[in-house]
């Protein structure tokens, strides 16, 4: 596998504000590769660095093995951009912004396929203004895969979406990947990076602080798995510390929470639940996740 | 210049889907030519050097598709494109920007050459207007009128912050030269004093030059307006050139 973006040391200052302050990675071909972290960290500044959109202070951009700045022009008849903030002209239509759009490339594919394949075809004659907000989002989607790219920059791509719209966008995403296409995203949605993402960079503060698989990342916070459930009247939780992986039970009113590492954990508190004769409900497993290595590496919550 | 013709057609198309719009630069002004028309005839007066009112009205009326087109319609339409975010998507295409900007000035001047032609398709027909000049040099003091107000309202929208703002300069601007330019009272009609501020005025200049070549003026005697127009082509474009952004 080739490498389809090659970022080093990369700079980006706004006045006083550092939006990027020394970012280096590289994406390799065929990869959903995520930036993530909370608005503002300079998720978007970076993208459109890459993109040859913006300018870098310093440090050097190499995208498909081209300069973004200096050969702006080869790399945009490669690449497909969705842009956080962009817009279509209010009363231009989905075919005509399709085919517009089509039109400057000298390689594109099937306008009316890629309709259907984003849900789009019976939308094709409407106006871009009636179109709903993932509506909107897959025709810029569409406009991104018109010109059949190596390379697909998503830039939070289903901020604004509810949860089924986010959902369908994934897997919209993951089939562009399967096409062999290589996928830049960004998202302040820890879940759609670990869902999505083969990898993913942590961002805060115009730097990053982990970059791995999301599993890699996750495990490489060594937390521990949770089990929590309810259970009425008094009950002693002595057996429950006995089961091999668990480290420690707390206990709040009716609510019990047991910390605990190893694969065999659910089914060890389960089975030390039946064997102790427990009347217990409302029994769920929490796994530690991307949110949680978040936290863990800057010291605070996502910000929505 | 891939995708210029599309681009230019798809302009076109998005221009005529604003009602707004289409009516002031297409209709309107043959509509006031028909009010007034009916109001005052096309008899030949002396007060007109021997034409009649129609006959020295669709000259100065194309000065008036000129200033509502150029002040009105394109900074509204160049400041929206930019901060609704439609520029930035443009540009990451592999679309030239001097294609993306050469088309926006060319649907503009397409509207405003339908509405002329619209103009003095009504005079003719209806008023029977006399025409004494040259076409091809009718042609071109249109177009430098046409290019200079073009010049100006990419002026106004490079440096208006928002297009609400580009809107409420434009207008500004623009209805009071309509009234005081003679584009649509004669200049003959206002008061010494009116006349001699709308010197300062350049729609002024346009309906000048547009009313001598009609009826025969050779472009010696209109080397005023040409300066200034001339003036407002290239000062306007220069400021419009530097103020202009993609977002």
């Amino acid at each position: 596998m080739g490498i389809a973006i090659e970022v080093n040391d990369l700079h980006k200052s706004y006045g006083p504000v550092r939006a990027v302050d020394g970012i280096s990675f590289t994406v390799e071909e065929g990869e959903i590769f995520g930036m993530v972290g909370p608005n503002g960290a300079g998720k978007t500044t970076t993208v459109e660095c890459v993109e040859g959109l913006r300018r870098p202070d310093q440090g050097t951009v190499r995208v498909l093995g081209l300069d973004p700045r200096r050969d702006g022009y080869e790399l945009r008849r490669r690449i497909g951009v969705q842009l956080q903030e962009a817009s279509l002209p209010p009363r231009l239509t989905v075919w005509e912004a399709l085919d517009l759009f089509g039109s400057f490339y000298s390689r594109r594919v099937d306008g009316k396929a890629l309709l259907e394949q984003l849900g789009l075809a019976d939308k094709r004659n409407a106006a871009f203004e009636k179109l709903s907000g993932g509506q909107k989002q897959r025709l810029f989607i569409a406009l991104a895969l018109i010109n059949d790219p190596e390379l697909v920059f998503l830039d939070e791509l289903t901020t604004g979406l509810d949860p089924q719209a986010r959902r369908a966008m994934w897997d919209l995403v993951r089939g562009i990947r399967e096409r062999g296409k290589t996928v830049f995203l960004t998202t302040h949605y820890m879940e759609e990076a670990e869902r999505l993402c083969d990898r993913v960079a942590i961002i805060d503060h115009g730097k990053i602080v982990a970059l791995d698989t999301p599993e890699n990342l996750i495990r490489s916070l060594g937390a521990e798995h949770r089990v929590v459930f309810t259970a009425d009247g008094q009950w002693d939780d002595t057996p429950l510390r006995g089961v091999p992986g668990v480290t420690r039970v707390e206990r709040v009113g009716e609510r019990a929470v047991v910390y605990g590492k190893g694969a065999g954990l659910v089914s060890g508190v389960v089975g030390a639940l039946e064997r102790m004769g427990l009347r217990f409900r409302d029994l769920r497993t929490e796994q530690p996740t991307l949110e949680d290595v978040f936290l863990a590496l800057t010291g605070k919550e996502m910000r929505e | 210049m891939r995708g210029f013709w599309k681009l230019l057609l798809v302009q076109a198309k998005l221009y005529l889907r604003e009602p707004i719009a289409t009516f002031f630069t297409i209709f309107y002004a043959p509509l006031v030519l028909l009010l007034f028309g009916a109001i005052y005839g096309n008899k030949p007066t002396p007060f007109f050097g021997g034409r009649g009112t129609m006959d020295v009205s669709v000259p100065a009326y194309i000065g008036l598709i000129i200033v509502t087109v150029g002040l009105i319609g394109l900074p509204i339409g160049a400041a929206a494109a930019r901060e609704s975010g439609v520029l930035r998507r443009f540009r990451a295409t592999p679309l030239h920007p001097l294609a993306y900007i050469i088309s926006d000035i060319a649907s503009y001047l397409l509207m405003t050459v339908i509405g002329v032609l619209l103009l003095i398709l009504t005079g003719r027909v209806v008023f029977h207007i006399r025409f004494e000049g040259n076409v091809l040099s009718v042609l071109a003091g249109f177009l430098l009128g046409t290019t200079a107000f073009f010049a100006l309202g990419y002026l106004i929208a490079g440096l208006a912050p928002t297009a609400r703002i580009a809107q409420t300069v434009g207008m500004v601007l623009a209805f009071p030269m309509m009234f005081i330019s003679g584009a649509t009272m004669p200049l003959e009609v206002l008061p010494a004093k009116v006349r001699a501020v709308s010197q300062y005025i350049p729609l002024t200049h346009v309906v000048t030059l547009m009313r001598g070549l009609w009826f025969g003026d050779s472009w010696s005697q209109h080397w005023k307006e040409v300066a200034v127009l001339v003036g407002c082509l290239l000062v306007g474009g220069a400021i419009a050139a530097r103020t202009f952004r993609w977002e």
